[in-house]
């Protein structure tokens, strides 16, 4: 694959993960966007589904990125929580793709459905069968969602649709929704924890 | 500074201002006037204006040079010109000394009307929402209606966010750099210390120092050198002075014997030497009045529910005088009223003057927000 067709490859991979979660909002909603990086879901919900809202990031060449993008962003460390955020302050807060690079996952999980009634996470799934392949022929798996060697990678937390699940019941979020794909892109029905390389979820408070 | 992106020349102008002003304190100036600079050209349109405020001791000399004191260049030269991050071929700037300075507009320098004499320690009180008032009517005899944005870092951030709540229709955006909603009891300790040290030189004669021919220099000095302190970082006064001897060795005396003393002094000096210091006293009072949650029961997030401006709000990793929390007090009230604002905690060792720093990062954060400025 040339590096063209690598970029086009991950833009329409991009389009498509954005396409989901755009899906689960509704027109004029006010989103968080937890780990925005340069803003581009952000700018994307703003253009297709009127969102409004902010992104929240740590990283310095990404705040600027958000703000060439003409994303609302705030600069700040959640690893401590969303602490100035009010209760119920937001239609939605999102995670995309960046729970894994963030130690505090039960705080973050918890305070994203403090501050909103409705939480959307994606993250890949370590249990996807070409990751076990990686890992039975003795190597830490690189693939399409998880794209980093070991050494540098920026995740933290590896962790399986499984798992997610149950922490989820641990910490008493009712899951509303999961879809997840495979490297191509196609919804897996069929074992999703096998199956599925990337997951997105729905989630809300149990009442 | 490279020459071709400099605004180059400039000349001050003076603006008379013959309605009475009534001042936050009750107090009132039968009239003032403002000395101001401006670079750039105000469009048809009249949108693209953008008014620059100085901190404790700027002035509205922001940018270029004059042509009979070519050293004294603006003290934000770094950041307005053309092609410069707040670009002036894109933006009207003005820059104005506010009143009670001592550059040039209605001051505790200037002759009295009634009495033919400097008004000394009778100039009256003034807070930064004065400041803001008689700006807007800098504003209103350039034709500016709406400011495409108001700048300003410390002092200045204050009068940005004032801006946006006693004209909420007049500023578009508000950019607050390393500023505070309010002082701290430590912020508020600082000024009176220095005050004091102005207050209790024996040339101060109450404030009427220039009755008696003479200038609270010593008292100026000091109050430079605390407030100095207060400026920079820790790590950047390691850094740049640690524990280095003038002489190479101690030499048992109180003169200087560690570099840090002798550039304290040397600020101090060159302060005293052309800073008024009932202008002085005046700046530190009207920083530690500034507080709008004041008339909210301390809430500031019902304070800025009037304000309709989008904010760029930045602080510095260092800046200990105003903290970046000070900076996220402001940006959660912005959340609470829903209204649009960018925050960037700016990784910079310079302490609380980092605002006035070119850093590279910095410089290229408000490039990105005033360049996405429509006029």
């Amino acid at each position: 694959m040339t590096e063209h067709e690598r970029r086009a490859r991950a833009e329409q991979r991009e389009r498509f993960d954005f396409a989901v979660i755009a899906n689960w909002l509704s027109p004029g909603e006010r989103v968080l966007d937890l780990g925005c990086g340069d803003g581009r879901l952000l700018r994307y919900l703003n253009e297709t589904r009127d969102v409004t809202g902010y992104g929240v990031e740590i990283d310095h060449g990404s705040v600027l990125g958000c703000i060439r993008n003409g994303v609302d962003v705030i600069q700040m460390d959640i690893e401590c929580g969303l602490l100035g955020f009010e209760d119920r302050s937001f239609d939605h807060v999102v995670i995309s793709q960046a729970l894994q690079t963030m130690r505090a996952t039960e705080r973050i999980l918890t305070e994203m459905l403090r501050v909103a009634d409705e939480a959307v996470v994606s993250f890949p799934n370590f249990a996807y069968r070409a990751n076990r392949v990686a890992i039975a022929a003795g190597h830490m798996p690189v693939s399409e969602d998880l794209p980093y060697d070991w050494f540098d990678t920026p995740n933290v937390r590896f962790f399986t649709i499984v798992d997610f699940e149950g922490l989820c019941a641990r910490l008493e979020i009712e899951i509303r929704e999961r879809l997840a794909f495979d490297e191509a892109g196609q919804e897996v029905a069929d074992d999703p924890n096998l199956n599925g390389s990337l997951a997105f979820y729905r989630l809300g408070r149990k009442s | 500074m490279s020459p071709e992106n400099s605004v180059g020349l400039v000349v001050p102008r003076r603006m008379q201002f013959d309605t009475p002003l009534i001042l936050k304190s009750g107090a009132q100036l039968p009239g003032f006037e403002l000395v101001f600079e401006t670079y750039g050209t105000l469009n048809e349109a009249r949108s693209n204006a953008v008014l620059v405020c100085h901190a404790l001791a700027g002035s509205h000399h922001v940018a270029g040079r004059y042509a009979d004191d070519p050293e004294n260049i603006g003290w934000w030269d770094n950041l307005v010109g053309p092609g410069k991050p707040l670009d002036t071929r894109k933006f009207f700037v003005v820059g104005v000394n506010n009143l009670g300075g001592c550059y040039g507009s209605t001051g505790p320098l200037s002759i009295r009307p009634e009495t033919g004499k400097r008004y000394g320690a009778d100039f009256p009180l003034v807070t930064v929402a004065d400041w803001v008032a008689a700006q807007a009517r800098l504003a209103d005899r350039l034709g500016v209606d709406t400011w495409a944005a108001v700048v300003g870092g410390s002092l200045g951030g204050m009068q940005a966010l004032e801006w946006s709540l006693q004209f909420p229709d007049r500023i578009r955006h508000a950019i607050v750099i390393a500023s505070a909603p309010k002082l701290s009891a430590q912020n508020i300790a600082f000024n009176e210390v220095a005050r004091q040290a102005i207050i209790s030189d024996p040339d101060f004669h109450g404030g009427y120092y220039a009755e008696h021919g003479v200038v609270p220099t010593r008292g100026l000095r000091l109050a430079r050198m605390v407030g100095h302190i207060t400026y920079l970082s820790d790590s950047q006064m390691a850094d740049k002075f640690g524990r280095q001897l003038r002489h190479g060795e101690h030499k048992f005396s109180y003169d200087v014997d560690f570099e840090i003393e002798s550039y304290l002094r040397y600020q101090g000096n060159k302060f005293a030497a052309f800073f008024d210091a009932n202008t002085y006293l005046m700046m530190t009072k009207a920083l530690d009045y500034f507080d709008p949650a004041y008339d909210y029961g301390g809430h500031l997030a019902s304070a800025l529910a009037r304000a309709k401006a989008r904010f760029f709000v930045a602080s510095f990793s260092t800046d200990w005088r105003f903290a970046p929390a000070r900076s996220r007090e402001i940006v959660f009230a912005l959340l609470q009223n829903r209204l649009r604002v960018v925050y960037a905690e700016i990784d910079c060792d310079a302490g609380h003057d980092s605002f006035l720093l070119d850093d590279q990062h910095y410089h290229a954060l408000l490039r990105a927000y005033l360049g996405n400025i429509a006029v």
